[in-house]
C-alpha cells in the first residue's frame, strides 16, 4: 500500500487515452468508431488546406490568364493530381462523417450496433463516391 | 434555475454567456447548407480542370454560377474557423499559444475568404482579367 506521507499518485483525466504520457500504451483498443472521430478533424484539416488552393484559383484566375495557366499546370502535374485525389478523399469523408454527426446532433444513431454499421457505410461511401468523381474526371477530359 | 445557482456564484456573474445555442445552431446551419454547395462545387472543379482560362471566365461569369460560388467560399470559410478553432481548444493548453493559433486562425480564414470572393466577383462583374 501506498505510504500516507508520499504524494498522491496522478488521478485519471477525462478523457484519458494513454495510461501515462505520450507514447505510453492506450487505455482503450482500437475502435472504428474511434478511427471515424480522428479522421473527421484529419480530413477537416486537409480541407482547410484546400480551401486555401482554392483561394489560390480564383486569385490567379482574377490575376490573368498567363498565372491562371501556370496554376493549372501546377494542379496538373503528378503533384498535383496526388494532392487532389487526397483532398476528393478528404472531402468525401468529411461530407459522409459530417452528415453521421448531424444525425446525432438530431438525436438519433447512437446505439453501439448503429454508430459501427454507420462509420462502416461512411467509409464504403469515400471509396466509391471519390472513385466515382475520378472516373467522371477522366471521361470529361478534366485529367488533361 | 436560479434558485440552484449559490450565492458566490451569483455575486461572480461568470456562467453561461447565452451565446451558446446560437452558436451551436449557426454550426450546423452551415454544415447543412455545404452539403449540397460543395457537392455542386466538387462537378464545378471538375467542369473548370477540363476548361481553359476563357471557360473559366465564361462560367464564373453566369450568374447563378457566380452566386454560388461566393456563397460556397463564404460559408465554407466560416465553417472552417469554427472547426480548427474547436481543434487549437482542445488540443493547445497554453493560454499564450492558443491565442496565437486562434488569432492566425482568424485572419488567415478571413484573408483567404475576402481574396478568393474579391477575385470571383472581379471576374464576375467584367473587371476580368487586365
Amino acid at each position: 500500500m501506498t505510504d500516507a506521507s508520499k504524494t498522491p499518485r496522478e488521478r485519471p483525466t477525462s478523457p484519458h487515452l494513454v495510461t501515462g504520457g505520450l507514447g505510453s500504451p492506450l487505455l482503450w483498443r482500437w475502435h472504428i468508431t474511434m478511427w471515424t472521430s480522428i479522421l473527421h478533424r484529419v480530413s477537416g484539416v486537409g480541407l482547410y488546406v484546400g480551401a486555401l488552393i482554392a483561394a489560390a484559383w480564383a486569385v490567379t484566375l482574377a490575376s490573368g490568364p498567363l498565372e491562371y495557366a501556370q496554376f493549372k499546370l501546377l494542379l496538373g502535374s503528378p503533384l498535383g493530381k496526388l494532392v487532389m485525389f487526397g483532398l476528393t478523399v478528404a472531402f468525401f469523408y468529411h461530407l459522409a462523417n459530417g452528415i453521421r454527426h448531424l444525425v446525432w446532433d438530431a438525436g438519433h444513431g447512437f446505439a453501439l450496433k448503429t454508430a459501427n454499421a454507420s462509420a462502416v457505410v461512411v467509409f464504403a461511401f469515400t471509396v466509391a463516391a471519390s472513385l466515382a468523381v475520378w472516373w467522371i474526371a477522366l471521361r470529361i477530359g478534366a485529367l488533361g | 434555475m436560479t434558485q440552484f445557482r449559490t450565492p458566490l456564484s451569483r455575486a461572480r456573474g461568470l456562467g453561461s454567456a447565452r451565446h451558446g445555442i446560437n452558436h451551436w445552431i449557426s454550426e450546423r446551419v452551415a454544415a447543412i447548407a455545404l452539403v449540397p454547395l460543395t457537392l455542386w462545387a466538387v462537378y464545378g472543379v471538375i467542369e473548370l480542370a477540363a476548361g481553359d482560362y476563357a471557360f473559366a471566365v465564361a462560367w464564373i461569369r453566369h450568374p447563378l454560377n457566380a452566386v454560388l460560388i461566393v456563397l460556397t467560399l463564404a460559408v465554407s470559410f466560416w465553417h472552417m474557423h469554427a472547426g480548427l478553432r474547436v481543434v487549437v481548444e482542445d488540443y493547445i493548453e497554453k493560454a499564450m499559444s492558443k491565442t496565437v493559433l486562434l488569432l492566425i486562425n482568424l485572419f488567415v480564414c478571413w484573408l483567404a475568404g475576402a481574396l478568393a470572393i474579391f477575385s470571383i466577383l472581379k471576374v464576375a462583374l467584367g473587371g476580368g482579367a487586365f
